[in-house]
């Protein structure tokens, strides 16, 4: 089980082996019969680094976090990731038990959805609790200090702590999502379209959020968006997918600024500038 | 169609060996809940019959048994069963706690300290202590053996939270040996306690839903709780009228219709012994004595 | 003074007894005989040999004249019957095909070899009550000629086509599932599913069946084939080495065709649903090949949406014996859960109040009297 004082060394680990990457992708491919998913897809992510996935809806994208996630079956290729004690593992080799720990612990999963990555019934500080209680916290007021300080940091009113999210907003919500997943200090964060569906004003406080939190935790992310501006606020590197395929990679600012790919520079010169 | 005689205790050998079977695996597991092919026995599912097929799997001719429903050997369903096995069994029955080998209870452990010699055997209804948090079996099968038990500290955490208490009163859930969580049986929280390092050998059967579980004598088992909001027993704050025990599980009884109301021992042997004992014992000789 | 209740043993003989007396009923009224009961309320007989999951009819009439009519209490009987039982093995699978069928009717096609047999159907009868059923005489039957006894099944005539799915063939060596003889784990395999659902309430099964006809879990259902009648039962023992047989059985079978399927590798065929009992017992075959249909989402790669395709839900509450037990049980004494529960309810209002009293002023809780 994981105590405190292992949350609170896990931003030194990840400082002394930032030469390492934490996620390799190798030639991730996915097949459903004989449609294709995606193909091909490879990429290194460091401790820190904020990788974002973009293109049209069936581009691939969606599928290819689904398989980074553990949650869909891989066709062909593999995830690597490094874990806590330094050594680096396929993820396909993970007992089902690893797998769920490392779930619990070292990864965050923000959904589009909120009200699928959070427990409705639930209080506020139930959902942000919960991961606490899966590794052993046993102190209730304890639990609930800390649940507290995260609504904080999320721009919840802490008072709220006992409500159920089903009273919050859709942007409260991811926030309260982004907490529930936080709380664990994760090393690595996937996010799924995480400003889908919410209001431009909303969407722009979520995101100035997210990069703050970012940053200061020094977390590495994946983020599946279609959104370009999204992308840019957030991530350091892009990959550009277009039906199952990767068609250019590389600094997000380069990318978007002097694209090279036609579909690229369709995407880039159809964002309608705000 | 000619009279029918059955084996010993209704069970044929088969049946009571496939039972211990998995009564073994369950001691050796303490805990764990033990799938067994339940059999349809002659009273219904839901009214003991996990409890009724373990006790007839672990009973001996030489075999002393005691039936209890609600601490009491008279309730209906405790005399229905008790009847059962005298005429299916032919063993001697009784109504006191320290005299019989084979306890079989539902929704209370006896208030007498129990010993190395007995057996006691809990009717359970729902064995699995996650199955209102997550109602599917595939799930909590896995949950149990990837000791995934963080939600039910999210249920009592909410409890807190809404109630200000942790808001489960019976069938409080245990964990047994440090691995396992498990449900006690409908027992009243008050019991808990009794459940750990038992010296009797406590095991668990639920008919219906085909799952035996035990907890073998002398095992550590701890009721779930938080360390700043502790488990605490519950008891009516009030001695029984009859026989004045002030440490036993009480039984509210309403007298009359303007709702006045007395406390009695639900466990009845406990307390009948105790009015025993007290009529029975030489009036002190005191000073101080208050005047009888 | 207050004196603990007794006399429990007592009361219960009593009504016992009590019990015993209006069974009997009205004395100058003659007693029902069991010859009675499997003659004339011959479907009553055949459910409760279904769900009791025992094919004896003397039993079933007794059980259903112990039980007043209850069918439920008189499935609960069979099967607590059933459990003293000595199982000696099992039987070759019965060959449906060789049935002398009294009834066999299809949806799919106007006329078929062997042809539409009507039988002894409720189907066409005007539901009128007829209260000269009491002293009428009824006519003897007709008898048909027949031309030929060949009646081949209907999905046999559409798998020559490769029209419709091939039912997998089990490996030789493979043990057939017993629910009653290992607890059912999920995720559960076709064998027992439908053992389960043979043993399922009628009700329950019909329920289910007729809301995969309204949108809960559609698979296009036709009535393939329905037949009714007897087959013989044939048994191997191990001292013997061949099969033996050891007498007939009226059994129903019910196969449905289903919602095609295909993909740009397969070709469309059609898929299959299975419903089988003892007797005559048409609603709980075509029930139980609706669902069987409905369960097989998972393997057939469709959604599970609807409760009939939740093997979960489907299995775990099919059963009325276990839901009668559990549903009546809570009829027991629950006393003591109850008294710790009003423990703590009575403490929180006693909590709540003290808290009001503080967060509220005196002046208005003067006003709030008044």
């Amino acid at each position: 089980m994981l105590d405190a004082h292992v949350i609170e060394s896990a931003g030194a680990d990840a400082a002394v082996l930032a030469d390492q990457p934490l996620l390799i992708s190798e030639g991730l491919t996915k097949w459903y019969g004989r449609q294709l998913g995606c193909r091909d897809v490879s990429f290194e992510l460091y401790a820190g680094e904020v990788l974002a996935i973009v293109g049209e809806s069936g581009s691939g994208k969606s599928t290819l976090l689904q398989m980074l996630a553990g949650q869909m079956a891989i066709t062909a290729g593999r995830v690597l990731y490094r874990m806590r004690d330094g050594a680096t593992r396929d993820l396909a080799t993970l007992t089902e038990a690893e797998r769920r720990f490392l779930f619990r612990t070292d990864w965050g999963y923000v959904q589009q959805d909120a009200t699928l990555g959070l427990r409705m019934g639930v209080s506020a500080g139930g959902n942000v609790g919960e991961r606490l209680m899966a590794v052993g916290w046993r102190h209730y007021g304890k639990i609930r200090h800390e649940a507290e300080s995260w609504l904080d940091r999320v721009e919840i009113d802490s008072a709220r702590i006992d409500e159920s999210p089903r009273s919050f907003s859709g942007g409260m919500r991811q926030r309260l999502q982004i907490a529930r997943n936080l709380v664990t200090a994760p090393r690595l964060v996937l996010m799924d379209e995480p400003t889908g569906g919410l209001d431009v004003s909303v969407q722009a406080r979520l995101l100035d959020l997210l990069r703050r939190l970012v940053q200061d935790l020094s977390l590495a992310a994946v983020v599946v968006t279609h959104d370009l501006a999204v992308a840019r606020l957030l991530s350091q590197r892009i990959m550009v997918m277009k039906g199952g395929r990767v068609i250019e990679q590389g600094l997000t600012d380069q990318v978007l600024d002097d694209p090279q790919e036609p579909y690229t520079q369709l995407l880039v010169s159809s964002v309608v500038p705000v | 169609m000619s009279e029918r005689t059955y084996n010993f205790a209704y069970l044929d050998e088969q049946t009571k060996r496939m039972i211990r079977r998995a009564l073994l695996k369950a001691v050796a597991i303490p805990g764990y809940q033990v799938p067994f092919a339940s059999r349809e026995m002659p009273m219904p599912y839901g009214w003991g019959t996990g409890g009724v097929q373990v006790t007839a799997a672990v009973l001996g001719p030489d075999d002393v048994l005691k039936v209890i429903d609600q601490g009491s050997d008279d309730t209906t369903n405790a005399v229905s069963i008790r009847k059962f096995f005298a005429k299916t069994a032919g063993v001697r029955t009784t109504t006191h706690t320290e005299e019989a080998t084979v306890i079989q209870t539902r929704h209370r452990i006896p208030e007498q300290t129990l010993t190395a010699d007995q057996i006691l055997v809990f009717q359970v209804p729902i064995p699995e202590p996650l199955r209102f948090l997550e109602p599917r079996e595939t799930e909590t099968r896995r949950m149990h053996a990837l000791a995934e038990y963080g939600v039910m500290h999210v249920k009592l955490y909410e409890d807190i939270a809404r109630h200000g208490h942790i808001a489960t009163t019976y069938a409080y859930p245990a964990s047994v040996a440090d691995r396992y969580v498990m449900d006690p049986s409908p027992i009243p929280k008050f019991d808990n306690p009794k459940l750990d390092d038992c010296a009797a050998l406590q095991l668990f059967g639920a008919g219906r839903e085909k799952r035996i579980y035990a907890i073998p004598p002398h095992t550590k088992v701890v009721s779930l709780d938080f360390e700043d909001h502790p488990f605490e027993r519950y008891r009516h704050d009030a001695p029984c009228a009859l026989c004045g025990a002030t440490d036993s599980f009480l039984d509210e009884v309403i007298t009359d219709d303007r709702g006045a109301r007395m406390f009695v021992c639900s466990d009845s042997d406990y307390c009948e012994r105790r009015r025993e004992s007290a009529a029975s014992a030489p009036k002190p000789v005191s000073a101080e004595a208050p005047h009888a | 003074m207050y004196v603990a209740a007794k006399g429990g043993e007592r009361a219960i003989e009593n009504a016992h007894r009590l019990l015993a007396h209006e069974r009997r009923g009205d004395r100058n009224v003659p007693d029902l005989t069991l010859a009675q009961i499997s003659e004339q309320l011959t479907l009553a007989v055949d459910r409760v040999m279904n769900e009791g999951s025992l094919y004896d009819r003397e039993l079933a009439a007794l059980a259903i004249k112990q039980a007043r009519g209850d069918m439920i209490e008189a499935i609960f009987l069979l099967r607590a019957y059933r459990t003293t039982l000595a199982r000696f093995g099992a039987s070759e699978p019965i060959d449906t095909a060789k049935m002398l069928a009294v009834r066999r009717v299809s949806a799919t096609f106007k006329d078929l070899p062997g042809g539409q047999v009507l039988g002894p159907t409720f189907d066409y009868t005007h539901r009128l009550l007829d209260p000269e059923l009491c002293t009428r005489v009824p006519e003897k039957p007709v008898r048909a000629r027949v031309e030929t006894t060949e009646m081949p099944r209907v999905t046999e005539l559409l798998a020559q086509d490769d029209l419709i799915e091939r039912s997998p063939q089990a490996r030789e060596d493979a043990s057939v599932g017993d629910l009653t003889q290992e607890p059912l784990d999920f995720p559960a395999e076709r064998d027992l599913r439908l053992q389960n659902l043979a043993r399922g309430d009628e009700g329950f099964l019909l329920a289910l069946g007729y809301s995969t006809q309204r949108g809960y879990g559609r698979t296009h259902p036709f009535a393939g084939e329905i037949r009714i009648g007897e087959v013989e039962v044939w048994f191997a023992p191990e001292e013997v080495g061949f099969a033996i047989p050891l007498g007939h059985l009226t059994v129903t079978e019910c196969q449905t065709i289903n919602q095609f399927r295909g993909s740009e590798t397969e070709p469309p065929q059609f898929t299959r649903g299975y419903g089988l009992g003892f007797g005559q017992c048409e609603r709980k075959a075509m029930a139980m090949a609706l669902v069987d249909r409905a369960l097989r989402a998972r393997e057939l790669g469709e959604d599970v949406v609807a409760p009939a395709q939740d093997e979960e839900f489907v299995l775990s509450h099919s059963d009325n014996v276990q839901a009668t037990g559990f549903v009546e049980h809570l009829k027991l004494p629950h006393y003591v859960d109850f008294q710790a529960e009003l423990g703590l309810v009575r403490r929180m209002r006693q909590e709540f109040e003290k808290g009001f009293e503080a967060a509220t002023p005196q002046s208005e809780m003067r006003e709030a009297a008044e």
